[in-house]
């Protein structure tokens, strides 16, 4: 209970990460909400990766860290760069309204 | 060694109520914040576990760049006034029970694998670039990062730049009816295309003709 070993972190990691898929699955908000919710997503990753890495005591963990936070900010600009387009042309971006591409 | 299991719990215990919170929040403004509660604890988690270097970068990049991104464009596009229609919705209720069932069915499927997992016994003696107790955590980092990773950290720049250069191309727009300065013509003119010196006789005055 006291001693916090590699289990705990990897707990949180899942944790946070169903969170994140409950948030995709069930977001019935904007698709804002749901970007946050793939954000949430990568960060549980980047728990699992960063304890592994310390508790391995291997530095390699720490650098893919680093590599998964450069793509997650490279993919929030562009993502949050389609959302205020379709906005734009759309006026809507409600999760429920865009079935544009529903056949 | 009390002291750290007492703010592992507590920093999780934040991280995961604000995480649920995101998704539940009823105002995309609140979400948006309580995301910002969860990246700051989860930092706070990585400098607790000795990985400073990471958990100060998360701080400068996600809280001080992608979460106020994410509040600027809420607040650009006034969606904060969209209510959460959580379990509401009739039109789309139907897939609500579906998502969930798989949720939690990856998440017990993740703790067994945590659980249940015997590691290999040389696992913890199988790395190949070792944390040293001598140089701090940016400087091995840094060790490591320029020598042996220095390809994939070039194509990390790379791809900023392309996110950089396709954000910028997807939001511009060229406004009709727009007036600009056109720095061709304000050099190009001359002075006498602008005054003219007008003798004026006495009592007379000059018709200006517009």
């Amino acid at each position: 209970m006291f001693s916090i070993g590699l289990g705990h972190y990897l707990t949180l990691g899942a944790i946070i990460f169903t969170i994140g898929l409950i948030g995709i699955f069930l977001n019935r908000k904007n698709v804002i909400v749901l970007l946050m919710s793939i954000e949430l997503i990568l960060l549980a990753v980047n728990i699992n990766l960063v304890s592994f890495s310390i508790f391995i005591n291997d530095l390699s963990g720490q650098i893919f860290t680093l590599f998964i936070l450069t793509v997650a900010a490279a993919e929030a600009a562009i993502g949050l760069a389609i959302i205020v387009v379709y906005f734009r042309n759309a006026g809507t971006i409600r999760v429920e309204e865009i079935e544009k591409l529903k056949g | 060694m009390i002291a750290h299991a007492v703010f592992f719990y507590l920093f999780a215990f934040i991280a995961i109520v604000s995480a649920i919170m995101v998704t539940a929040a009823r105002n995309t403004v609140h979400s948006v914040f309580f995301l910002i509660l969860d990246f700051i604890s989860i930092s706070c988690l990585f400098i607790m576990i000795g990985a400073e270097f990471l958990g100060m970068i998360m701080l400068i990049v996600y809280v001080g760049a992608v979460a106020v991104l994410f509040l600027f464009v809420v607040m650009m596009l006034n969606v904060a006034q969209q209510k959460n229609q959580w379990f509401a919705s009739s039109k789309s209720s139907s897939h609500i029970p579906a998502g969930l069932l798989v949720s939690l069915i990856i998440f017990f499927e993740l703790i067994i694998v945590i659980g249940g997992w015997k590691y290999k016994p040389d696992l913890l003696n199988s790395s190949t670039i070792l944390i040293s107790n001598t140089t701090t955590n940016t400087h091995s980092l840094g060790n490591v990062l320029y020598t042996d990773y220095i390809h994939l950290f070039q194509i990390s720049g790379m791809i900023l730049l392309v996110a950089m250069i396709g954000a910028i191309v997807l939001t511009f727009r060229q406004r009709a009816g727009l007036k600009k300065q056109s720095y061709i013509k304000q050099i190009s003119r001359e002075r006498a295309d602008g005054v003219e010196v007008v003798n004026v006789p006495k009592n007379k005055g000059v018709k200006i003709d517009v």
